[in-house]
């Protein structure tokens, strides 16, 4: 297909932007097989704006005369608005931005078109790997072992072809194991707590149905990973009534005759579209201008949204407080295992791993506990919050994640390498952008599209030190404990870095930014300079002791 | 002494209001100015102090078990359980702290017992520190358009007014005389704040005294004296900062708000900031959200909206903006009034100059602000405040808003204040303590009848003394924000309006930020300077070497080791904390290896400083010294300990209690 068929109207001049906090500016608008490209060359300052078509969520027209007028609410929440003159041509461009915007073909994404313009130092696709990990792992236990079961995708379509699986189980039992779970997401190695030698497990749930179904290597599995004499947690993502409700549909948890030695906790996560709802209606209240503080608060209430926020938290404290402080290993899941208890698996791990808090290490758990661990990125972030198609898929669940580990940022300023922008990036490439790195659902999906050869990787780009230094947290120092943050209302706050983003005047905050950074620059710089003239004396007072001794 | 039955009481419990389970014995004190509480146990035998003036209640509980519970609020936010083990102990100690909490004369608080030892001349040089005429001077009156006015050189026309008020210059006495007839308890209009820039100006009054229809022409010369001081505009705001209702009300009584057909060139507004009693309420309950136990998020928030306290902080907020906006954007000079004119329009007044003038947002400005718009215009601090036993219908949190108002603009403008938010907490408390006297009584003349300068000391020198702990790093003279008018978005999406927990749960340390970016910088910012001043050191040690190399001149000094002396900010203890109560689940599940290794419990015991609330403020036995170790000073300080963890067995606790 040529996009140029798509595109009626590829141009149109005297077209004036309108953003909050911006004064309106005339200037032409193109429309390219990706972008919409908005130029401005009237003023000193000549300004661009480029919006890829796959960010825009929605677009409303209206005419008044024959101007017309296009609202565009793109999936990282900004809105901009655009007056065009000349019914036809507005008409034009809304229609093309719709068929743009709403790609079917994964293949016709702008990740297949890009060609980066920076030289590739690290190619981020092969940046990440497991078995990277499992040599680390290697060097601390010998407990594990690494997998190779579902080389072909064939014992589960949604795991990446190598897992760690305690040693004592071969690939066959695995296979079994994975007829028992819900598409085949047997238990595998999150996390090993160098500290205790705890273990973090994840998987799907068991399909016990109504007859109460046992699989001795399912048990066998998970008993594996369980010092002798000591009992192990199951979190369970649902609530006890919707687990029982599941066996119904073949589905189920573990029994406690069957699995004597665990312990099971039910700790409600949000799901699907209660989740995606919630998204809308906090973001709705957030472009409410009105003055109204009652209508604020209420609305703020309404969404649910810092209440989904303070029950994640609290499930990956619970689950981090098992493994670091009960010394248990805790094996966490929910239905199919690739939403909640990814959630609560990766930020568990941001609370007892220093690793993991830092921009490498923060990357890594990204590729292992989401991309790898088979999210279903294409379908959950299809849509974002002003998506007026009926959802099918969709829910914040990535989202959720990152305004979570943003909350225990805000609580530990000084233990992340990233700042706040790095979550905030992330936020807005796993909705929207020119890497490959979350297009597809899975890594099997991910073979198919042959994304490693076809695409950039985020990482790729991320990982140079120029754009490096953008996301570099200046209070940042390494800090080895675990950290606990307070679920407490009052703790929590809304992350306005994301959804009052495009309505506040960021410019204050910025520069309070800025200023942290020259604090601590200016500091490095005096140290690095009274260090070399330390070392400057020293030379000459030696010097001059020779002199002397002669 | 007379009012204490029980001195001394042994073995009560102090709970943890977090964790009910998680108590510390230990010995209750009452002296004559303090309720004290030591724990027991040999090492630490951490102290809580609690001033007597911050009590704001006390509850005694129905007797259980364990002993007789004792529930004590104070002004400041922090909630004490404590819980006595023979019911008549307790009953003579609550018997004893409702009078020593409700003291009935001025000479009973304690800044009258209170020594600093500094002598004669540092506490006279104390109160000079702030000097409303040097202020008014450095506004730039009197001028053309100002003079300082002496009709209430005796209090003889206001006494609840300074006696150097700024007038009009076309005002005469006869005009300010007969205006001030009009006017509710006789407070006139007078300057509180000239912007020199363009010659616009607040001033301030009461309510006039209207009813449905009575004018007074002295009172509509001083509009229009008012109105002639800024020859740019023609015409005043007239700023009515209550709601409509209210002042309409108000004129059945023969009190109102101004007519606009009877002052010539007047535009009037009303504002809609409801009364000291809403007010009151509205924090009660926000408070009564606060002490919930494991509240839900919709539970707090739910709490949050219908106490109203953030829409009333808005309020306030956006009458500032009106105002700063008519003086700096239209240059239009403003009348601002509510009924008394003392405390909204005290509010209102401070909140806009502070907007205006980047000088408020320093350390000193804003000393100088509160003595200008609350102290010496007889904002009630004694009734408001309940320094002494009053009528419980007079106290509402009026200057507490204000400060609040003041955080919620340091959250929008991080390098637009030169101090911090310890800075305001601070003041807040001393607000309360009574150790300063700075807030006593209601009007200047009260204090100048009770020699206050003469016989206690002034907060401000006390704060400037340690200015060191109060500064916010970001804040640079030369930056864009401390310049010049502060332009707040109004919209909660634009301007989000946040709950203060650093205040409202200020001694429950476990719900605040675990690290803290202020302590963090200023730490650094420290460092910086000393490595400034061993820069020029060095360098000048260079040059004498290398003149002196020829002549041998051995030049040699002590090396020092920067890395150990500053290894401060490095450290990671300000981090060691412990899980909340995470799960009801996990309780009944046994076990747990006490073989277990638990860094990051371990470091808690490296802290000594077990201090539950900031010496200083909690008045220690010594209070000069006692302000060094301020618990939350240093990032590595215990200031980020959360409060439940300050024991030993703190991990323990967690999961073994509740």
């Amino acid at each position: 297909m040529e996009f140029a068929e798509l595109i009626k109207t590829p141009r149109a001049d005297n077209v004036v932007l309108h953003r909050p906090f911006h004064l309106a500016v005339e200037g032409t608008l193109c429309l390219t097989g990706h972008h919409l490209i908005f130029s401005s060359r009237r003023h000193d300052n000549a300004e661009e704006l480029w919006l890829l078509h796959s960010n825009i969520d929605s677009i409303d027209k209206r005419f008044v005369g024959s101007l017309g007028t296009i609202v565009i609410k793109c999936k990282d929440l900004r809105i901009i608005q655009l007056d065009i003159p000349g019914m036809e041509e507005c008409l034009n461009i809304a229609s093309s931005i719709e068929a743009l915007s709403t790609l079917d073909s994964v293949t016709l994404m702008y990740p297949f078109f890009y060609r980066p313009m920076f030289e590739v130092l690290e190619d981020g696709w092969s940046s990440f790997l497991l078995e990277q990990e499992f040599e680390l792992l290697s060097s601390v236990t010998n407990e594990w072992r690494l997998s190779c079961v579902n080389k072909e995708f064939s014992v589960c379509p949604s795991y990446p072809p190598v897992v760690i699986v305690p040693k004592s189980i071969d690939d066959d039992a695995l296979r079994k194991v994975a007829l028992f779970r819900h598409g085949g997401r047997f238990p595998v190695l999150s996390y090993y707590h160098k500290k205790n030698g705890m273990a973090m497990l994840r998987s799907s749930q068991p399909l016990t149905g109504t007859n109460g179904r046992r699989c001795k290597e399912d048990e066998k599995l998970v008993n594996a990973t369980l010092r002798t004499g000591r009992r192990g947690f199951v979190i369970d993502t649902r609530t006890l009534t919707v687990a029982q409700q599941a066996r119904a549909k073949g589905g189920g948890f573990e029994q406690e005759v069957h699995y004597p030695q665990w312990r099971r906790i039910h700790k409600y996560i949000e799901r699907f579209n209660i989740l995606q709802e919630s998204f809308i209606k906090l973001v709705e209240a957030c472009n409410d201008q009105s003055h109204n503080m009652d209508r604020w608060l209420s609305k703020l209430e309404a969404s649910n949204w810092l209440t989904h926020i303070k029950e994640l938290l609290t499930a990956a404290c619970l689950a981090a407080q098992c493994i670091d402080r009960e010394g248990a290993s805790v094996l966490v899941h929910g239905s199919e295992g690739t939403d909640s208890t990814l959630q609560v698996t990766s930020l568990a791990q941001i609370i007892l791993d220093p690793r993991c808090r830092t921009i490498r290490g923060f990357e890594a758990l990204i590729v292992r506990e989401w991309l790898q661990a088979g999210h279903p990125f294409q379908q959950r972030c299809a849509q974002s919050a002003y998506s007026n198609s009926k959802q099918k898929w969709e829910a914040p669940v990535f989202l959720l994640f990152l305004e979570c580990v943003w909350q225990i940022h805000r609580q530990f300023p000084c233990s992340f390498e990233f700042n706040e922008q790095f979550l905030i990036m992330l936020f807005e490439h796993a909705y929207a952008s020119q890497f490959g790195t979350f297009l597809g659902n899975n890594e099997n999906e991910r073979a198919k599209l042959k994304l490693p050869q076809k695409t950039m990787s985020l990482w790729s780009w991320v990982n140079r030190p120029e754009e490096l230094s953008r996301f570099q947290n200046p209070l940042y120092e390494a800090n080895s404990l675990v950290i606990w943050p307070s679920v407490a209302p009052q703790s929590l706050q809304l992350w306005e870095g994301v959804f009052l983003r495009w309505n506040r005047p960021s410019r204050f905050l910025e520069e309070a930014e800025e200023e942290r950074i020259n604090i601590i620059k200016y500091n490095k710089e005096l140290q690095a300079r009274v260090n070399a003239l330390r070392r400057r004396l020293a030379e000459l007072e030696a010097e001059d002791e020779e002199v002397q001794e002669e | 002494m007379e009012h204490i039955r029980m001195p001394k009481v042994e073995n009560v419990r102090l709970l943890d209001r977090l964790s009910s389970r998680r108590a510390v014995v230990g010995t209750l004190y009452l002296t004559a100015t303090h309720v004290i509480f030591v724990e027991n146990g040999s090492e630490t035998r951490k102290e809580t102090w609690v001033l007597h003036s911050q009590i704001s209640s006390i509850e005694k509980q129905a007797t259980t078990a364990t002993g007789c519970p004792l529930l004590i609020r104070c002004k400041n936010f922090q909630v004490i359980q404590l819980v006595i083990p023979q019911e008549r102990d307790c009953h003579d100690v609550y018997i004893s702290l409702i009078r020593l909490a409700r003291p009935v004369k001025y000479e009973e608080l304690y800044c009258f017992s209170f020594n600093p030892k500094l002598d004669k001349e540092e506490r006279e040089q104390g109160w000079k520190l702030v000097d409303l005429n040097e202020e008014y001077n450095r506004m730039g009156v009197p001028n053309n358009y100002w003079q300082i006015s002496d009709v209430n050189r005796d209090y003889g026309v206001c006494d609840s007014y300074p006696t150097e008020v700024y007038v009009p210059k076309s005002a005469t006495a006869h005009i300010i005389v007969g205006s001030s007839k009009f006017r509710s308890r006789r407070r006139f209009p007078a300057l509180s704040y000239y912007c020199k820039g363009n010659n616009a100006s607040i001033c301030r009054s009461s309510q006039p005294l209207s009813g449905f229809s009575a004018r007074c022409l002295e009172d509509e010369q001083m509009l229009q004296a008012i109105r002639k001081a800024n020859p740019g505009s023609d015409f005043i705001y007239v700023v009515d900062t209550r709601p409509k209702l209210n002042a309409m009300a108000n004129r059945a009584a023969g009190k109102g708000y101004e007519n606009e057909d009877n002052y010539s060139n007047i535009k009037f507004q009303f504002i809609g900031i409801e009364n000291i009693h809403v007010m009151r309420n509205s924090l009660q309950k926000m408070l009564e959200v606060c002490e919930l136990k494991s509240p839900s998020m919709s539970d707090f928030l739910w709490g949050l909206e219908n106490s109203g306290w953030l829409k009333h902080i808005k309020a306030i907020m956006d009458a500032g903006i009106f105002i700063a906006k008519a003086v700096a954007e239209e240059g239009v000079s403003v009348l601002v009034h509510c009924s008394d004119g003392w405390d909204r329009t005290a509010q209102v007044c401070s909140v806009a100059s502070l907007l205006l003038d980047p000088y408020y947002r320093t350390m000193k400005g804003f000393m100088v602000l509160i003595e200008k718009d609350w102290v010496s215009f007889g904002h009630k601090f004694n009734h408001r405040y309940g320094n002494l036993d009053g009528d419980p219908k007079e106290i509402s949190p009026v200057i507490d808003q204000f400060i609040e108002c003041v955080w919620q603009l340091m959250e929008q403008f991080p390098c637009a204040f030169e101090f911090n938010e310890r800075f305001l907490i601070h003041i807040q408390h001393h607000i309360y303590s009574c150790q300063f006297g700075n807030f006593l009584c209601n009007s200047q003349k009260e204090r100048r009848e009770l020699k206050i300068k003469e016989r206690t000391y002034s907060l401000w020198a006390h704060l400037w003394k340690n200015r060191a702990d109060y500064l916010n790093p970001l804040y640079r003279s030369d930056h864009s924000q401390s310049q010049g008018t502060l332009h707040p978005q109004i919209a909660p999406c634009n301007f989000l309006y946040k709950f203060w927990s650093g205040m409202y749960n200020r001694f429950e340390k476990g719900l605040h930020p675990r690290q803290s970016v202020t302590d963090y910088l200023m730490a650094v910012k420290e460092e910086t300077q000393q490595l400034e001043e061993e820069l020029e050191v060095l360098q000048e040690r260079l040059a004498n070497l290398q003149k002196s190399q020829s002549g041998n001149n051995k030049v040699k000094s002590k090396q020092q080791d920067r890395s150990k002396q500053f290894g401060l900010y490095t450290s990671n203890n300000s981090l060691a904390n412990t899980p909340q109560e995470y799960s009801n689940d996990l309780k009944s599940f046994p076990s747990r290896s006490p073989s277990q290794g638990d860094e990051d419990s371990a470091l808690i015991l490296t802290q000594d400083n077990l201090k539950s609330s900031d010496p200083d403020l909690s008045a220690n036995s010594d209070q000069e010294s006692g302000v060094e170790d301020l618990s939350c000073r240093s990032p590595s300080g215990g200031g980020c300990l959360p409060s439940e963890d300050s024991g030993k067995d703190s991990d323990e606790a967690v999961f073994l209690a509740g």
